[in-house]
Parts: C-alpha cells; structure tokens; sequence
C-alpha cells in the first residue's frame, strides 16, 4: 500500500518575521526552516500506518525551492522509504502547489495520503481539501485517530470538534487525511537515520514534469502587515476600593470579559 | 587550508540533538537533579534517537562516528543537563577498550548487542586508592587454567547500578606496574560482584555513581581485551577519545549558563533599568563569550587531530581542550550564579544547578591537575 505524506517547509516558530520591503512577502534570509509541526504528525502517522500494516512504503513530498529539500531529508531520517520534490523558486499558490501535489500522488498511486491540518506560516487549512478535490478523493480533517480496515478499503477516524466534542466518521479509500496534533507523538530523525537520509535519492520533478508548465498561480500576494504593536498597560491608582472598581468597570466595558 | 565549517551531516546531528535536549532532557533536569533518580526513560529514549554508542564501526552496524561527532554531541547535551549526559555518554568510554584493542569477534560478541537493546557499560579504572596514579591500581587478575580470577575493588563507576557490562582493568603483576595491566570485559551478572550503593552527590546527581567489588569472579581468558600487559595503554588510548567529549559537555553547560544570564541580565532591573546596561554584567557576559568560544575550538581541534590520525598531537589538545573547557565552565556558571545574585542561589533558577554540576568535570576523566601535568610533560619533553 503506497502512503503518501505531504509536507511543507515553513519558519521555525521562533522566527523574527520581517516584512519585504516591496510588502510582497517575508525576508526569508535568516530564517531557520522546520517542517511544518502538523505535517510531522503526518509522517509519524505515514510511519506508525506502515507498521501496523505491516507492509506498504511511505513517499513524502514536498513543493518548493532547493532548501525544501532538508525537510525531506529530515522526514526519510526519520524513516520515510521515498522523497519527492517538486522544484520550484517562485511563489506558488494554494491552488497551484495542490496541482503538483495532486500529480505526484496520482504518479505515486498514493492509497492513503496524509498532511497535516494546516500550516503554521500560512495558517490557510486548505490544502489536504484542494488535492483531495484535484483527485476526486474523499478527505477528513482535524483527525486525531485513524484505524485501516483490514482489507484496506476504508478507514475510521476520529476528528476533534470544539470544546473535546468527537465526531467518528468512515471514510472509503483512497483519502486525504488532515491530521491535527494529539494523533500521535512524532519519533525523532534518529542519528543512523540522519546519516542513511543523506545518501538516499530524491526524486525531483518540476512542473513541466507534472504537465502544469503553462499554469499560473490563482491568487496572487498583495499586501504583508505586520501585527499592531500591543499597547501599553494600564496602572489604576487610588485608594483601594476606588482602583477595584475602576478594574471591574474597565474589566466589564472596555475589556468586555466579566 | 583551514575551514571552521561543520559539514551538513554535522549540522544535521547538532539540530536533532538540540531538539531532543529541549523536548527531552532540559524539561526534566531539575526534577531528577532533585531527586537523584536515575533517568532510565531517558537514556532509553536517547539510545533510540540513535544517541548512544556512536563510535561502533559501520561494518558491525554502528554509525562509526568520529571524536568531532561525539564533541558536537556532547555540547548539546551538556546544554540540558551534564548528569544525563554522563549517564548517555558512558558507554562510549566504556566500549571503546573494546572496539580499540578487541578482536572482530570480540566486538561481535561484547559490543553489537548495544546496537539492538539500550545496555549499558560503565568504564572500570579508578580505584579507591589509584585515583590521578590509575598506574597504581590493585584489582587483581590471577590466571587460573582458562580463566582470570578477579579480586578488587573499583571506585566512581558511572552507571555501575544499571549496567550489563563493565570493561575492567587490573593488574595481573604489580610489580610490573602499568606493563602489568589488562582490561576485561566482565558481564555485570557473573558471581561475586556486589555493587555500593548510589552516590549522593553535589552535581549530576542523576547520574549513577558506585563503587564496585569484585570477589573471586572468575572471568573467561576469552575475555581478555587486547594482550597481556596492554591495559594501561588501552585506557589510554580510550580516555584520549572521550576525554575532548567530556570536555565540550562542560562547553554547552557554560553556554547554557551564559544565556540564561544573558536573558536575565536583560530582564532584571536595578536603579531604573536592565543590570545588562551595566558594565559590570557586560564585562562578565563578554568574558563568558570569551572562554566558550575558546574552548569550543580547543575541543574541536583535538577531535580533528584524533579523527585524522594525529594520536600524540591529538592526546596533548584534548588535555588543553579538557583543562580549559572544565576550568572555565566553572569560571562561567560561578559568574552566572553571581549575575542572577540572590535568586541565582536557589533552585528556583537554573544556574546553581550548572555550576553543581560542571565542577565534577574538573575531577573527572583526569582532574584539571592532571591535564597540566600532561600539558606541561608535553611542553617540556625536549
């Protein structure tokens, strides 16, 4: 059985996000790139789905430029049998990076494809509907369980809902699976790994490769701003019974939360 | 041709293992600083994260890492905590005798089984009376048909309580002094070895630390690692390896010192702004800045003179590497206490359990005397 994990490189989350000064973007410079932590929890399901199956390979792919790559690397390290990499430099859309990612899947023959619910840069939750759409798959998100049939037919997952609601839906096969955090714990890139991943081969297209030459980007980038700084707090003086209420008037008019 | 660069392989095992000390060790320090456990889930935890027994070739199935693999490695977990470390670290010092001085069956037999289960080993030398003088050791071997009888006692054994094999040394002449020693390895369940008790110590305190006494065990010759008489020099020729990787774990517990006060200085205000405005703080900062990245580079040429075959060259850096590296992380963490002042004294913050810690690196793997006297009987050989 052929899993498919989709990932993306995206800043660590610890980055100083700076603003391009066409507003275009964000200097990517000095940023230390991880892979998205929801697509971790991807692979690790990739992984723990060809353990209990006992059989099957895990393909991870990914879409961007050459450093892209380390993200790959990581995921074979972390025991990944194949990585492809569909290459491309310039910015791609949601749409676009979904056509390539739908290609690859349908070249892979993915069975099951898993990604994470979102990224963390973009935070835009899209992707694992737009290649399941692309495909004509089924698709399931904010999974935080999923068991294989036995015959490989269909899968039962479980997604979470707000406030701990649980919602367990069976889903047929071939399916893209949005998982969240909570679904399992990632295993490390282990240090034999990290040396193996080094010599693995990766498979790369670009987007000729995958008939998509001619495509353009749906969407296109427009404008970058930075969050408002946050202000500065308030410091109530006055006797006590004066500055409490002052605080449950500020608490219940301005602050809105009693 | 010089070139200060890690390679992306190096760059690699840096930030796996920078991940797992935060995810893992760092969360946990104090609390089994406190309680003195032994960190078990942990070290399992490492061993399957591929950290332990790095330098078994790859033709047994190791990763047949260098010293300058095991130094990047080591600063990072000396980042977390120096007692987990030495615990994680040991079985590098332990089976080196083995993979050095032992034959291809020997290592199938006594080594590859630590690639396939988290076992561990514990380095057997000093002795309640050969400390510094390891020369001047008294556990006894006595030929005996095809086995050694061994009698004796063993003093500050890392991880002796959970060990599965010790690589032991003793004198089967004393008289012969060091050309008299032989190194064993020595399976932790023959009869007649009794283990003391956990040591209840001032810093690493997780990690395991006992005396061992070995009362007519009777040990295989099969066993013996090396000839007769190349003990000593197989010590040697171990400590020359892990001595620049103890060295750089007391590398990250200074540079994990100086961030932390580096972050508080930033933080904590005095007379109506950051101590970090002050030059005070700023000259104990750019110092610490200073020694670490000395030492780190002490560290990292003793590694590449031993990863590239420069044994003598080798053996003299790892002494100024460990003499400078242990020396200053105390320097370090005793300044980080200092700039935390009164909180710093607790354990409410980090840096009391550093400065703990990093002393026993001034003792152990040879005192910081030892290393001079190595230092200077290079210096003054001609």
């Amino acid at each position: 059985m052929n899993i498919i994990v989709l990932i993306k490189q995206v800043p660590d989350t610890e980055t100083k996000v700076r603003i391009t000064s066409d507003k275009k973007g964000i200097e990517t410079n000095d940023i230390k790139w991880i892979i998205n932590p929801y697509d971790e929890f991807a692979i690790e399901e990739g992984l723990k789905t060809k353990e209990k199956l006992k059989e099957g390979t895990v393909t991870v792919v990914t879409v961007g430029p050459d450093r892209t790559v380390e993200a790959l690397r990581t995921a074979v390290a972390m025991g990944a049998d194949n990585a492809v990499h569909v290459k491309v430099d310039g910015m791609l859309d949601t749409y676009l990076v979904s056509r390539a990612l739908a290609e690859v899947c349908k070249k892979e023959n993915g069975h099951i494809i898993f990604t994470g619910k979102q990224a963390i840069d973009d935070d835009q939750a899209a992707t694992f509907s737009y290649v399941a759409e692309l495909l004509n798959y089924p698709s399931a998100t904010v999974v935080v369980k999923c068991d294989i049939s036995a015959d490989k037919t269909k899968a039962t997952l479980e997604q979470e809902g707000d406030g701990g609601a649980k919602n367990i839906i069976e889903t047929a096969l071939p399916a893209v699976i949005g998982v969240n955090k909570g679904i399992n714990t990632p295993r490390y890139a282990s240090l034999p790994g990290i040396m193996k991943a080094k010599k693995k081969e990766i498979k790369t297209y670009t987007l000729n490769d995958l008939g998509l030459g001619s495509e353009t980007n749906k969407t296109v980038e427009m404008d970058y701003q930075l969050p408002p700084e946050r202000a500065a707090g308030k410091k109530l003086s006055g006797d006590i019974p004066a500055q409490v209420k002052e605080l449950v008037r500020l608490l219940r008019e301005e602050a809105k939360v009693v | 041709m010089l070139n200060f660069s890690l390679s992306e392989d190096q760059i690699a095992l840096r930030d796996m293992v920078r991940k797992f000390v935060q995810q893992e060790i760092i969360p946990n320090s104090a609390k089994f600083d406190e309680s003195g456990d032994f960190p078990r889930e942990i070290i399992n935890k490492a061993w399957e994260a591929g950290l332990m027994n790095i330098a078994v070739p790859e033709k047994f199935g190791g990763m047949g890492l260098g010293v300058l693999e095991d130094v990047i490695i080591n600063e990072e977990m000396g980042a977390g905590c120096l007692g987990m470390t030495t615990s994680i670290a040991v079985n590098t010092l332990g089976l080196y005798p083995i993979l050095l001085g032992g034959t291809d069956a020997q290592i199938e037999e006594f080594v590859v089984p630590f690639l396939s289960s988290p076992k561990l080993c514990s380095f057997c030398l000093t002795e309640p009376g050969a400390g510094s003088d390891a020369g001047s050791l008294s556990t006894m071997a006595k030929e005996d048909g095809d086995d050694f009888i061994v009698n004796g006692s063993k003093m500050w054994i890392t991880n002796a309580g959970h060990a599965d094999l010790f690589t032991v040394f003793c004198s089967t002449n004393k008289e012969l002094r060091t050309k008299g020693i032989i190194c064993l390895a020595i399976p932790a369940n023959l009869p007649g070895i009794t283990l003391g008790k956990h040591e209840n110590k001032l810093g690493q305190r997780c990690s395991d630390t006992r005396a061992i006494t070995f009362e007519n065990v009777r040990v295989p010759k099969r066993n013996l690692i090396g000839k007769m008489g190349e003990g000593f020099k197989i010590a040697m020729r171990t400590l020359d390896r892990t001595r620049t990787p103890i060295a750089s774990g007391a590398v990250g517990a200074a540079r994990a010192a100086m961030n932390y006060s580096k972050n508080y200085s930033k933080e904590r205000k005095q007379f109506g702004q950051p101590i970090a405005n002050f030059q005070a703080i700023q000259f104990m900062l750019a110092d610490m800045a200073v020694k670490i990245e000395t030492a780190r580079l002490l560290c990292y040429n003793a590694a590449w003179l031993i990863d590239n075959g420069q044994d003598e060259q080798g053996s003299y850096f790892s002494a100024l590497a460990k003499r400078h590296s242990a020396d200053m992380a105390m320097e370090v963490a005793t300044d980080a206490v200092q700039i935390y002042g009164g909180y710093g004294y607790t354990k409410e913050y980090p840096v009391e359990k550093i400065m703990r810690d990093v002393k026993l690196v001034q003792i152990y793997e040879g005192t910081s005397q030892i290393q001079r006297v190595v230092i200077a009987r290079h210096l003054l050989k001609d």
